[in-house]
This record gives structure tokens, C-alpha cells and sequence, in this order.
């Protein structure tokens, strides 16, 4: 390997160097504030990487992973992701007893899974990120190991994952059967050439495994219990990045292979993202705790985004289709980190527990003026109100439906969304309402997080006010 | 005109930091906002030529509008952030930033929590209402139509009455659901010209001649029909309004009778018919039977309510239904009617929801059966109310006769049946406005009862409303000159 490919695949390295790096810091000193930086500094690195990568691309490193500029930009997204996570984490963790340090670490490892499934180009890379970064989750959702709610989240998710897991390998095993090759490309040539029922079968073992993992319809049982469960940044990092990840897999496996020239397949997807956007919505009206109706609002997102799978089918051009799952994906991601360490930072000034049920939104208007109003913001672009990014990753989906002409799944968006609109407005409104004028015990967050929190807001509304010059980079990349 | 936006949404931000300084500051804030809005649009509007007024505003060329603003906003999409003003706009811009201020008034001693909050609200939905009326790119003027909501909601939902939690819901949701729908008819627009020229655009010039499969267009056109006759409301999609407007504050329910409806009449004005021509003919006779269901429906059920606020919202129903009808008759005579109508009773309707909201910071109710022979405790307060409920029931001589009878006149020519049930409006908006005034104002008193009457900031307001009202009534014609360039261009592009 010549030494361009080094470069190529610079944010795997650094983030793989780092864990090292930080494996070694923690051995030799314990020291929270230190690896907090430390991990800080290596995401950064591994973000910024990814502009001296933008050189050597695009190249195959080895048959397993693909370095183009598809790969570096979910790159440079997970990273930044991973790097928020850990700073507001920080916060979170300052009043937690005990040993922290590992908890930086199991980030970096979920986001260097998080990154290999962006490069991936083949099934080994696929498995190894997956597992790599699911394992990695299990521990942090679990990482509060006094309390009982995380534990079982964290039981939950392993167990499930381990069946997902178990699908999708028993996939890759009769696709092998099948056709014997586990690279992307290959399948596509094989799928194309063959009519084979094995093949869509174990496409579909394939789907559902991932579906597992990204919370869609009928795999979605998991996602509240665990979105409950799991510490407020953590839960930003899983909904953010985990599924982020996957997605930005799956889109890379359904564009490379083909697969959406298996009408069966289209239509199974059709039908899971109809079931999402349904469900999701509906349940999320009955629930009265804020993280258990933001895991079910996840669910129906999911179920939006897997529209832009359809629509690469029916599409002339699929590129607007994967601009459009790309910008949705940046936008729910920013969104839904935001609106989960922004639910932490809530907690945290409003007293010592966290906020669980809707009751405890009481008010919160008034109290908490600057973080209510950076959290209504979050709220309104999870609910696609213009202006912010979510209103403009709507807009694509639209378009990429409109495209498609999938009149049935964007009835289903417009009835989702406005069944989401109830309860994303009715978090809202339990906000501005008149509390007890009690003025709480207020502890205001560090700065570093409430820094954060303002960058992502920010960053929310300029993708929704000024969408042009991210669009612009989407389409020359993609 | 960026300038005028800008102008009303730095206020709001102003207004909402300045209840830092002083309690009272906010209110001063917004006045002035509103105030310099309004001004700098008078300059801008007596600098331009006179013979500017009297140009076919033609969609090929911006220049014949009165003002014209083209900015790249989304390359990739074709998407401009495009401004423009004809007679029309002018019309309802001005119209909304009086009403701004009316609904300022209407709030000055009524808001007592949070009030910077609740002007910077204010500002911010009068930004974007005035942003729809000028707003010439249809994915900018879906942005503005959206926008505005979030701070009406807020408005309701805060400062509102018992049931706003479910008044504020429901107008959100109805609003908000028909306008996504809106939004796929857009994008199927813009996706169609895409597909013919090769490139997306919003731009309403571009998509005005831009062909379309004719049963396509039909559904798109509904699209668009379904999201402003909610909005309107008409007949069956007008629930949201009773709930909305009875629980807002005053000023809240000042702003959506006068001005929020509005958006609904502009759009199908604007939008639905000079877009889709021919599938507007065919769906006229619907719209129109939909118009004449909602007068007299309006007016039954107004007829039927105790509370206040609800009977002149229903009112509204009732009286928008003769906006449909006037756009769906299609002529000039109907479509300025319905112009006219739009003004009329954003005024008459605006003035008689102050007349609810002070009865109800007075009395602390909006129930008629507990009012009654208020005349002896308030004699201008009921003067006042006499004279709107007056306006509102269509007496010659006052705006809203001038918009009805044009609407009659215009929809005879083309559907004499219709325009014979819609004339029965008139008949039932006579009962049931002055069975309000009745109930509210004459009848047994109580002279021991401490309702205070109008003070002079009340019945400055009032005196300015009731002085256009007059003005509308006797001299129209200024106002049907102002916008009959724009009713000649529209009906010239989509043929009559």
C-alpha cells in the first residue's frame, strides 16, 4: 500500500490511534478532566481529518473499505457528534462517583464503529463496525451501574442487538451460499445477472437486521425502554450517531448493489416505512415521559427517511434521493443531539433529577428562559416547522417523493407530521405555562456544554435559514 | 420592503429584551415598531409615481410592479427569496400593520405576564403575514405561511383563555396539516417545471404559464384549495376558528379575524385560480356551493351562540363565506367585491373582538346572559358596539355593504341561484348581530354595575376604525383603483 492510502483512511487511524493513546493515558493516570480533553481533542482530529483524506479519495482500501467523499462527510459528521456527546457528557458525568475515564473511551470506540460503517464497501467491514459500535453501547447505555433503569435498557439492547445481529449474519451466510462474494459491488453484478428467491430472501434478512438497529417497524420494541433508560447524552449519541451510521451503511449498500431494482424489496421497504411513520406517531401520543415520546418520534423520523430508499427505485436520477437522505440525516442528527443534551442540561438546572414525565416541563418557560427557548427551537425543527434544518430535510423528502411519485408514502408524511406536531407542541406548551413561581434550586450548566448547545441551535437554524451552501457541497459529493 | 420585515422582527426582538429596562418598555417598543413600519411604507409608497398605480402589475415583467425585490436564496432548488408589491399586497399590508397597531391598543392594559414576550409575538406574526402578502416565490411564501403560526400559537396558548391548550392544538394542527399538503403541490409544481425547462423553480412568474397534465392539476390544485380554505375558513374545514379566536388574548384574536383569514382569501386569489385555471372553472361550482354553505351555516350557528367572542366568530365564517363566493365568480366586479370584503371586515370584525375583550376584562365574562342594558354603564362602549354590529350586518353606507353587494352583483351574472342563497346572508347576519347587540348592550340594566366605559386611547381606536369603515362605505372607488390593475392582470392571465 502506497502512502496515499494512509491518508484515505486518516479519520480510522486517529480515532483507532486514540483509543490507544487513551487506553494507555488511563492505565498510567486516572484523571477525568484529562482523558475528557484527550477525547475531545482526538475527535476533533479525527473531524478535521478528514480534509487533508479529501486528497487521496477515491480509493478502495483494501476490498473492505471505500474511501470516497460519501464516506469522509458521514466521517466529519459522526465525529463532530461524538465530540459533542463527550463534551456535554462531562456535565453529566460531574456529579456521578467513581470511575469516568472509560466512558470517554467507550465513545471513541462507538464512533470509530460509527466511521468504519461509513467506509464500508463490504460485508466483513459492515459487521465489524456494527458490532464495534453496539458493543461499545451496550456499556454506556449501562454506564450509570447503580441505577435499575439503565441496566435493563442496557440488557434490552443486548439482547435485541444480539438478534439482529444473528439475522443479518444468517443474511450474509445464505448470500454467500448464494452468489459467493461479500463485496458490494459483486452482489450488485450477481443480483443483476441472477433470479435468484434465495437472494431477495436474504436481502431481506439483511434489511430487517439493520431495521433492528435503526428502530424501524415491526424492530422497534426496543427504542423506548432503552431511550429511557440510557443517560440524556448517551441517548442523543444512540439516536445521532448509532442510527446515523446505519442508514448512511444501508444507503451505501442499497446504492452500490442495485438492491433497488428488486421490486419485492421496494415494496417490503414501503411497507415498513408506512408502518414506521403510522406507529411511531401514533404511539408517541400516549406516552407521557419526554424521552419515551422523542424514541417513538425517532421512530417515525426513521420511517420518513426510509422513503428516500423507495424513491431511489422509482427515481430516473438517484441522486437526489441520496442528497436527500444525507441532509435529512445532518439535520436529525444536529436536532436530535441537541434536543437530548438540551433535555440533560433541563434536568440538571431544574434540581438534581432528571426530567421523566411531562409534568416536570411545567413552567420551565419562565425559569429556564435561554435553555426553554434553545429546546422549543429543537423541538420545532423535529417537528419540520421552516426555518430550521428539519423544515429543509422535509422539503427533500418531498421533493425525492414527488420525484418518485410516491403519492401513498407522502399522505403518510403529512399525516405523521401532523399527528408529530401534537405532541412535539404539547411539550411546548407545558413549557410556557405558568409554573409554581418556586425559583429552584438553579445550577447553572459549565460552559462548555451550554456553548455547545448554542453552537447546535445555531447551527440548526442556519441550516434552516441559509440551506444553500450545504446542498451545494451534498451535490457535488454525492 | 426586506427593510419593512426586518424593521417589524428586530422590534420584536427589541420589545422582548426592553422588559429587561422596565416593565412597561415592550409595549413602547412595539408601538414604535409598528409605527415606523408603517411610515416608512407611506414613504415608500408616496415617492413612487403616480402613473405607477394605474400598470397592468404583468408577470413577465417585475417592473411594472409597484416594488420588486429578487434575491438567490437556494440555487439548487431555483428557490429566490422574491419580494414584490402590487395594488393588491399594498392594500393588505396596509391593512395589517394598522391592524397591528389596533391590536396593540386592544392589548396595552389587557397583558400583564410576560409582556415583552407576548409583543415580540405580536411583531413576529405580524412579520409573517406581512411576509405572505409580499412573498412571490412559493417555497418563501410557504415559509412565511408557516412561520406565523408559531407565534399565533404561542399567543394563544399563553396568554389565551380556559381552553386555549386545545384551541391553540387544533388551529396549529389544522393549519399546519392542510399546509403540508400545500407543500407537495408545490413541489409537484416545481418538480413539473423542472421536468419541462429543466431546471426547479418556485418563482410564481415562472410557474404561472408552466403547463400541466390536466387531471394532475387537479389534485395539485387541491392541494392548494384544501390549505386556504381552512385557512379562510370555509365550510366544513372552519371548526379550528370558533376555538381559536374565543380562547385568544384581544389582541390575538384581533390579529387572526383581521388579518390571519386574509392569508386564505390572498392565497386563493394569488395562487389557487391564476395557477390553475381551468381546474378552478371545473371546481367552482363546488367552491361556490361551499361559499353559500358557510354563510348561511355561520350565520345559524352564530345565531345559536350565548358567548360573545364565538358569535362574531362565527360571524366571520359567515361572511368569508362571500369571500369564496367572490373569488369563484371570477369577474372583476365579484373579485373586488371579495377585496373589499377582505378589508371591510378585517375591520369591522377586529373592532367588535375589542369590544368582546373589553367586556371581558371588565366583566370577567364573555356570556351575553350575564350582560344586558351594559348601554347605561357604558354609553360609548355601546355606541361603539352599535355601530360595528352596524358595519358587520352589511348597512348601506359602510364597507361591508359596498363588498357584499358587489359580490352579489358580480356572482349574479354568473350563478344567479347561488347569489340568490347567499343574499339570504344578508337577512340572517341582520338577526343574529342584532340579537348580540341586544342581548349585550340593550335590554334591563343594572345602573349600580361598575363597568367602566371607553377611555380616550379605546375610542381613538375605535373613531380611526370607524372613519375607514365610513370612508370604505362612501368612497370606495380609491381603493377599487388601487387594486384594479392587479384584478384586470389575474384575471387576464388565468381568462375569465
Amino acid at each position: 500500500m502506497s502512502g496515499v492510502n494512509w491518508w484515505a483512511i486518516a479519520p480510522l487511524l486517529v480515532l483507532s490511534g486514540g483509543a490507544v493513546l487513551l487506553m494507555l493515558l488511563v492505565a498510567a493516570r486516572r484523571d477525568t478532566p484529562l482523558s475528557w480533553i484527550t477525547t475531545a481533542l482526538i475527535l476533533a482530529a479525527a473531524a478535521l481529518s478528514c480534509l487533508p483524506a479529501r486528497e487521496a479519495i477515491p480509493q478502495a482500501v483494501t476490498p473492505l473499505l471505500m474511501a470516497d467523499s460519501y464516506a469522509l462527510f458521514f466521517t466529519a459528521l459522526f465525529a463532530i457528534c461524538g465530540l459533542v456527546t463527550v463534551i456535554v457528557s462531562h456535565e453529566y458525568l460531574g456529579e456521578r462517583h467513581g470511575e469516568n475515564e472509560e466512558f470517554f473511551l467507550l465513545v471513541l470506540l462507538s464512533t470509530l464503529g460509527a466511521v468504519t460503517l461509513a467506509y464500508a464497501n463490504h460485508f466483513v467491514a459492515l459487521l465489524l463496525g456494527m458490532e464495534l459500535m453496539g458493543v461499545s453501547l451496550y456499556a454506556l447505555i449501562g454506564y450509570p451501574d447503580k441505577l435499575e433503569l439503565p441496566l435493563e435498557a442496557a440488557i434490552k439492547y443486548l439482547v435485541l442487538s444480539a438478534a439482529a445481529s444473528i439475522t443479518f449474519v444468517f443474511g450474509f451466510a445464505l448470500l454467500y451460499a448464494a452468489v459467493g462474494v461479500l463485496d458490494y459491488p459483486g452482489i450488485g453484478a450477481a443480483l443483476a445477472s441472477a433470479d435468484n428467491p434465495v437472494l431477495l430472501a436474504s436481502a431481506a434478512m439483511i434489511v430487517a437486521g439493520l431495521g433492528y438497529k435503526l428502530s424501524v417497524v415491526p424492530f422497534h420494541m426496543w427504542t423506548p425502554d432503552v431511550y429511557e433508560g440510557a443517560p440524556a447524552p448517551i441517548t442523543g449519541f444512540l439516536a445521532a450517531v448509532s442510527k446515523g451510521a446505519i442508514f448512511a451503511a444501508l444507503l451505501r449498500w442499497w446504492m452500490a448493489s442495485g438492491l433497488y431494482e428488486l421490486p419485492g424489496l421496494l415494496t417490503l421497504v414501503a411497507l415498513v416505512a408506512g408502518a414506521s411513520m403510522l406507529v411511531g406517531n401514533l404511539l408517541a401520543l400516549l406516552q407521557d415521559n419526554i424521552k419515551r415520546v422523542l424514541a417513538y418520534s425517532s421512530i417515525a423520523h426513521m420511517g420518513y427517511l426510509l422513503i428516500v430508499l423507495v424513491a431511489c427505485g422509482l427515481v430516473a436520477d438517484p441522486h437526489l434521493a441520496k442528497e436527500a437522505a444525507a441532509y435529512y440525516l445532518v439535520a436529525y442528527s444536529l436536532t436530535s443531539l441537541a434536543a437530548f443534551t438540551l433535555l440533560g442540561l433541563l434536568s440538571r438546572a431544574s434540581g438534581s433529577k432528571e426530567l421523566a414525565s411531562l409534568d416536570d416541563l411545567t413552567g420551565l418557560f419562565w425559569r429556564q428562559p435561554g435553555l426553554s427557548l434553545l429546546f422549543t427551537v429543537a423541538l420545532l425543527s423535529l417537528a419540520g416547522i421552516p426555518l430550521t434544518a428539519g423544515f429543509v430535510g422535509k422539503f427533500y423528502l418531498f421533493s425525492a417523493g414527488v420525484a418518485g411519485s410516491l403519492w401513498g408514502l407522502l399522505a403518510l408524511l403529512v399525516i405523521g407530521s401532523a399527528i408529530g406536531l401534537y405532541y412535539y407542541l404539547r411539550m411546548v406548551y407545558r413549557m410556557t405555562l405558568a409554573g409554581d413561581a418556586q425559583p429552584a434550586a438553579v445550577e447553572r450548566p459549565g460552559w462548555p456544554a451550554r456553548l455547545t448547545c448554542y453552537g447546535l441551535v445555531l447551527a440548526m437554524l442556519y441550516l434552516g435559514i441559509v440551506p444553500g451552501p450545504l446542498m451545494e457541497i451534498l451535490r457535488t459529493i454525492l | 420592503m426586506v427593510y419593512l420585515l426586518l424593521i417589524l422582527f428586530l422590534g420584536g426582538g427589541l420589545a422582548w429584551l426592553s422588559e429587561r429596562w422596565h416593565p412597561q418598555a415592550p409595549r413602547w417598543v412595539a408601538l414604535g415598531a409598528v409605527s415606523f413600519a408603517l411610515l416608512y411604507l407611506a414613504v415608500a409608497v408616496m415617492r413612487l409615481p403616480a402613473e405607477h398605480f394605474s400598470l397592468l402589475p404583468a408577470a413577465t415583467q417585475p417592473d411594472t410592479w409597484l416594488a420588486h425585490t429578487r434575491l438567490e436564496w437556494i440555487p439548487r432548488f431555483g428557490i429566490r427569496f422574491e419580494l414584490a408589491l402590487d395594488g393588491l399586497s399594498l392594500t393588505l399590508v396596509a391593512l395589517t400593520l394598522l391592524l397591528g397597531l389596533i391590536a396593540l391598543s386592544s392589548s396595552w392594559s389587557e397583558i400583564d405576564q410576560h409582556s415583552g414576550f407576548f409583543q415580540a409575538n405580536l411583531l413576529w406574526s405580524l412579520t409573517g403575514v406581512v411576509g405572505v402578502f409580499m412573498a412571490l416565490d412559493l417555497f418563501l411564501f410557504f415559509v412565511f405561511y408557516e412561520v406565523m403560526l408559531v407565534p399565533m400559537y404561542l399567543l394563544i396558548a399563553i396568554w389565551g383563555h380556559e381552553g386555549r391548550a386545545y384551541a391553540s392544538m387544533k388551529f396549529f394542527i389544522f393549519t399546519q396539516a392542510s399546509g403540508l399538503l400545500m407543500l407537495v403541490s408545490i413541489v409537484v409544481l416545481a418538480y413539473q417545471h423542472a421536468q419541462v425547462s429543466g431546471s426547479y423553480s418556485f418563482s410564481y412568474f415562472d410557474l404561472l404559464g408552466s403547463p400541466l397534465d390536466s387531471s394532475l392539476g387537479f389534485w395539485v390544485m387541491l392541494g392548494f384549495f384544501l390549505a386556504f380554505t381552512v385557512k379562510l375558513p370555509g365550510f366544513p374545514f372552519h371548526t379550528w376558528l370558533p376555538d381559536a379566536h374565543t380562547q385568544a388574548p384581544t389582541a390575538g384574536s384581533v390579529l387572526l379575524a383581521g388579518i390571519l383569514l386574509k392569508t386564505g382569501a390572498y392565497g386563493l386569489l394569488r395562487f389557487t385560480i391564476p395557477l390553475f385555471p381551468e381546474a378552478s372553472l371545473e371546481f367552482a361550482p363546488i367552491a361556490m356551493a361551499l361559499g353559500a354553505a358557510g354563510i348561511i351555516y355561520g350565520a345559524v350557528l352564530a345565531f345559536a351562540q350565548s358567548d360573545f367572542k364565538r358569535l362574531v366568530a362565527y360571524s366571520s365564517v359567515s361572511h368569508m363565506g362571500f369571500v369564496l363566493l367572490g373569488l369563484y365568480a371570477w369577474n372583476s366586479i365579484a373579485v373586488q367585491g371579495a377585496i373589499v370584503q377582505m378589508v371591510a371586515h378585517g375591520l369591522s370584525t377586529a373592532a367588535l373582538f375589542m369590544v368582546a375583550g373589553s367586556l371581558q376584562q371588565r366583566m370577567h365574562t364573555r356570556d351575553m346572559s350575564r350582560m344586558g342594558g351594559l348601554w347605561l354603564n357604558a354609553p360609548r362602549m355601546g355606541a361603539c358596539a352599535l355601530f360595528f354590529t352596524m358595519a358587520s350586518l352589511g348597512l348601506p353606507g359602510l364597507g361591508n355593504f359596498v363588498a357584499e353587494f358587489l359580490v352579489l352583483l358580480g356572482l349574479f351574472q354568473v350563478a344567479p341561484r347561488v347569489a340568490v342563497v347567499a343574499a339570504l346572508g344578508l337577512v340572517t347576519g341582520a338577526i343574529y348581530s342584532l340579537i348580540m347587540l341586544q342581548r349585550s348592550f340593550q335590554g334591563p340594566g343594572d345602573p349600580e354595575r361598575a363597568v367602566p366605559d371607553y377611555g380616550g386611547r379605546e375610542m381613538a381606536t375605535m373613531l380611526l376604525m370607524i372613519a375607514l369603515l365610513i370612508w370604505l362605505g362612501v368612497y370606495p372607488q380609491a381603493l377599487l383603483d388601487l387594486t384594479q390593475p392587479t384584478v384586470d392582470s389575474l384575471l387576464s392571465e388565468a381568462g375569465s
